[in-house]
């Protein structure tokens, strides 16, 4: 059965109206669930805000285990969703740089566009150094081919990596996650600060 | 939630273990539907690819990384699936804005810092985000959140490189935000 355009079960069109009503269902939660504001955002670094992580846990999580139990019932087949390939070199060095521009601006992608959406001038400023930051990447290529190629893995699974199955994984994901959320709780009450 | 009469703002929004699974379906939906995850900074890299392409058609062969964009996108960038999917989330986040009373043209930033540097700081981690999520192929979406779900090792790490990072420089911008 699924995933359903991989199968052609659905048409490229229908796939691509499919993306746009999945969008506003994306749009609409991270909106709701605080997304849209920075302060919210940059919370889980100081601690008196964690919606982030568990949202981020949350998500991860149910998505995570949806997919593991609909291939076991056999609607879904895992062959024929995209798992990310991994780089390692340009994983990490990508992912520090994410980094850096996340503690400076208190945006990812995805939440900029939200808090664009509802009148954030600070989150319109954070989607152009987007435009800036991929342009500049994609202008200045030649320098970081290099990084950016090495290392690869292929698509492995951390569940393999870690040569465990991935139910035991996903249990352990679970075990971790109800830790970080109690911390985050403890974080919330600890750290807590005005609004603003 | 609902037993809290200060002036919280939060109360107005969802409960975030609730948001979660809301988003988790959303994910699990994205895959069963389409065999892929969320995104968001590969629309942005659509557009900008877009652009190089309407300005400057040479210019886009001279530029490695854009010109094998274009190749794998069939002629029209813009025909992608993130793009169609990053136009839902601007009309899902107005949705949700104007549904809660959010609706607010305002610079967002501490009191303790003008809105000239809240600018200027989130013009710089705009720009330092983009690039890091073309050189670490996705952001928080594409690559930590979708790539966690499929159990991509990749996804894991890039998670524990953005927030390890965010987390170990937070001391050094915490004026901004504290």
């Amino acid at each position: 059965m699924g995933p359903l355009a991989p199968n052609e079960i659905i048409s490229e069109n229908t796939n691509f109206l499919f993306a746009f009503f999945i969008g506003i269902a994306f749009g609409w939660v991270l909106e709701s669930s605080g997304f849209s504001s920075s302060r919210k955002l940059a919370g889980i670094f100081y601690g008196y805000d964690a919606v982030v992580l568990k949202v981020f846990f949350t998500a991860a999580l149910t998505a995570m285990l949806g997919m593991l139990f609909m291939s076991m019932f056999g609607w879904l087949d895992l062959d024929l969703v995209y798992v990310n390939p991994t780089y390692l070199t340009s994983a990490i060095a990508g992912g520090v740089v994410m980094g850096v521009g996340f503690i400076m601006g208190g945006f990812c992608p995805g939440t900029s566009f939200c808090g664009a959406a509802i009148g954030k001038i600070d989150a319109m400023v954070f989607v152009g150094g987007l435009f800036i930051g991929v342009y500049g990447f994609a202008f200045t290529y030649g320098w970081w081919e290099k990084l950016y190629l090495a290392r690869y893995l292929g698509e492995p699974k951390i569940s393999e990596t870690l040569g465990i199955s991935d139910g035991l994984f996903g249990l352990l994901m679970i075990l971790a996650a109800l830790g970080m959320f109690v911390v985050a709780e403890w974080a919330e009450k600890k750290f807590a600060r005005e609004e603003y | 939630m609902s037993n809290n009469t200060s002036t919280n703002k939060s109360r107005n929004y969802l409960n975030p273990y609730l948001g979660g699974v809301l988003l988790g379906l959303v994910l699990l939906a994205a895959n069963f539907v389409s065999g892929r995850g969320l995104g968001a900074s590969g629309a942005i890299k659509s557009v900008v690819a877009t652009t190089i392409g309407t300005v400057n058609k040479e210019a886009i062969g001279t530029m490695p990384f854009m010109a094998e964009y274009a190749e794998s996108h069939s002629g029209n960038p813009m025909k992608s699936w993130l793009v169609f999917e990053m136009l839902g989330v601007i009309v899902g986040g107005f949705l949700s804005g104007a549904v809660a009373g959010r609706l607010k043209l305002k610079v967002e930033h501490s009191p303790k810092i003008t809105s000239r540097r809240r600018l200027i700081f989130a013009l710089a981690g705009g720009a330092l985000f983009g690039f890091g999520s073309q050189l670490g192929r996705g952001c928080t979406s594409g690559s930590a959140l979708s790539g966690m779900a499929v159990l991509s090792l990749g996804g894991f790490i890039t998670m524990m490189a953005i927030f390890g990072t965010a987390f170990a420089l937070a001391y050094f911008f915490r004026k901004n935000w504290i």
